[in-house]
């Protein structure tokens, strides 16, 4: 029964007109009296692109510490299928510790932990700002996913074509090179499409330590209107809305590859 | 319990400068076991609440009826493609400003407290995995096993309940666990409402005491040491559910 995927395809602007139909109506519901007053909707209005500029901070941290944590991730993922148990294990400790602690832990511990301000060696001293703190926390829970990925497609090659390789005279790098990595790059893309989506859905966490990213700047921008409770429903609606048109097409297009590489049985 | 390890604790502060509060400083100490205990109650209804979504969605998209299975799907793609975080403070803010208040005899109340939010927020969450995590494994029921109970005279709600969701239950095990080990993870998100949980409990204790990377240790402990006991309850439960004939 494959019909969810193949009729997908249009269902992101129905849903996604759902969510803003849905968030005007509940701000238009809520207007009760009050004619001289901002309505709800007219205040999401003004302040959209203020959220928007928000959200835009939400990519740049989910771009950038998707590259910090690929880069890291293949490294640790190199480590862990080191056949030195002085590189492996190590290696291992780390994904373990970062797979299995929460968003908002490690989040935590990077922001509470590094230092707001670093001297170089020159002497002049460098302000780190919030949000590349918050960056570098998220990029750490999704470092230890891609490095598991990493192991787990080249642990899905049979090992036959370690033995085969092996016969023909390739050294370890050369394998890993020209046999074994060309095949997981194909198994590894879904899933950390899939890792790069939820990073996307975690940076909102950032606003509770004070980055003003798309949530905080929601939270400002309501408290800015008059911090009226009519203004929660459509606001948080809305943001949920920019969201849902962001990531919904990656994971459209993650399980579409998802399905022709399973088809083509790699 | 305390006394025992107090001692110890204080002179290591005393010596080390290590401020591990909760083991020696019965307020403290207090503090972690409460906040241990609400994590708990807290994952556990999460848990159990999402299972009964993912039952009952994966029941619904075997339905006959289009728009059922029709606002299963939408519910499995609004909530999978929406930041956790927001979808938890509009529950609590949102939803939690228009729910009615309950009299407690001169001052009212919201019915729905914060916890309470955050196992209906989350546990709504991550029932939108588990809807699809248990069709998965409703497919892959043989059509045959349920030709065989229909010709037995079965009613369809019979044979989901009695052939369909005990094999399914079975095969989709796996991907349960991880689940279930990623929703204990996200509980941790209550910190956000002021859900008093191990989070929320060590934050007060770091911010009265100045002992953050103490307790960051303490933190990263307690969770590795209960996804390690889930995964380990979940292994044990997938070897006692295990059908000669079915899987490895």
């Amino acid at each position: 029964m494959t019909w969810t995927v193949t009729r997908l395809n249009w269902r992101l602007p129905v849903i996604a007109a759902a969510l803003c139909l849905l968030a005007s109506v509940a701000a238009v519901a809520q207007q009760e009296g009050a004619a001289d007053r901002e309505t709800a909707l007219q205040a999401l209005v003004t302040w959209m692109p203020f959220i928007l500029q928000g959200f835009v901070l939400n990519l740049v941290m989910s771009v950038l510490a998707m590259a910090i944590a690929t880069v890291t991730g293949v490294i640790l993922g190199f480590m862990q299928i080191s056949p030195s148990a002085v590189i492996r294990l190590p290696a291992k400790l780390v994904t373990h510790v970062f797979r299995n602690s929460p968003w908002l832990v490690i989040l935590f511990a990077i922001m509470f932990l590094v230092p707001f301000r670093v001297t170089l060696p020159g002497g002049e001293t460098v302000m780190i700002p919030d949000w590349v703190k918050a960056t570098v926390g998220f990029a750490l829970p999704v470092m230890a996913n891609v490095s598991e990925i990493l192991r787990g497609a080249v642990m899905s090659i049979p090992s036959g074509q370690w033995e085969s390789a092996d016969s023909l005279a390739f050294s370890r790098g050369q394998t890993l090179r020209h046999v074994i990595l060309p095949q997981c790059i194909r198994r590894m893309l879904p899933p950390w499409m899939n890792w790069y989506a939820l990073l996307t859905l975690m940076t909102p966490m950032a606003a509770i330590l004070g980055v003003n990213e798309a949530l905080g700047n929601t939270q400002a921008a309501m408290e800015a209107a008059g911090s009226r409770p009519e203004f929660l429903i459509p606001f948080y609606l809305f943001l949920m809305t920019i969201f849902f048109v962001f990531i919904y097409p990656i994971s459209l297009w993650t399980r579409r590859l998802e399905r022709r590489y399973a088809a083509s049985g790699a | 319990m305390l006394d025992l390890i107090a001692p110890f604790f204080e002179r290591l502060y005393e010596t080390t400068g290590l401020n591990f509060s909760p083991f020696y400083d019965s307020y403290d100490w207090g503090r972690l076991l409460e906040g241990m205990w609400v994590s708990v109650k807290l994952i556990s209804a999460i848990i159990a609440l999402s299972l009964v979504i993912g039952v009952l969605g994966a029941a619904a998209q075997t339905s006959k009826l289009r728009p059922l299975r029709w606002i299963v799907a939408a519910y499995i793609e609004i909530f999978r493609n929406t930041p956790p975080i927001v979808q938890l403070l509009f529950f609590y803010f949102g939803l939690g400003a228009i729910t009615p208040q309950v009299d407690m005899g001169g001052w009212y109340e919201p019915m729905i407290g914060s916890f309470g939010w955050a196992v209906i927020a989350i546990g709504i969450f991550g029932g939108s995995y588990n809807v699809e995590i248990f069709r998965s494994g409703v497919e892959a029921v043989p059509h045959t096993t349920v030709e065989a109970a229909e010709s037995l005279g079965f009613s369809n709600l019979k044979i989901f309940i009695y052939v369909t969701l005990p094999l399914a239950f079975r095969v989709c095990l796996p991907a349960l666990t991880n689940n279930i080990i990623s929703l204990a993870k996200t509980s941790s998100l209550a910190y956000v409402i002021a859900v008093p949980e191990i989070t929320y409990s060590l934050s007060g204790i770091w911010s009265d005491n100045v002992n953050v990377p103490e307790m960051m240790v303490l933190l990263f402990v307690y969770y590795i040491l209960l996804v390690a006991v889930i995964a380990r309850a979940m292994t044990l439960l997938e070897r006692k559910l295990a059908l000669p004939g079915y899987g490895r």
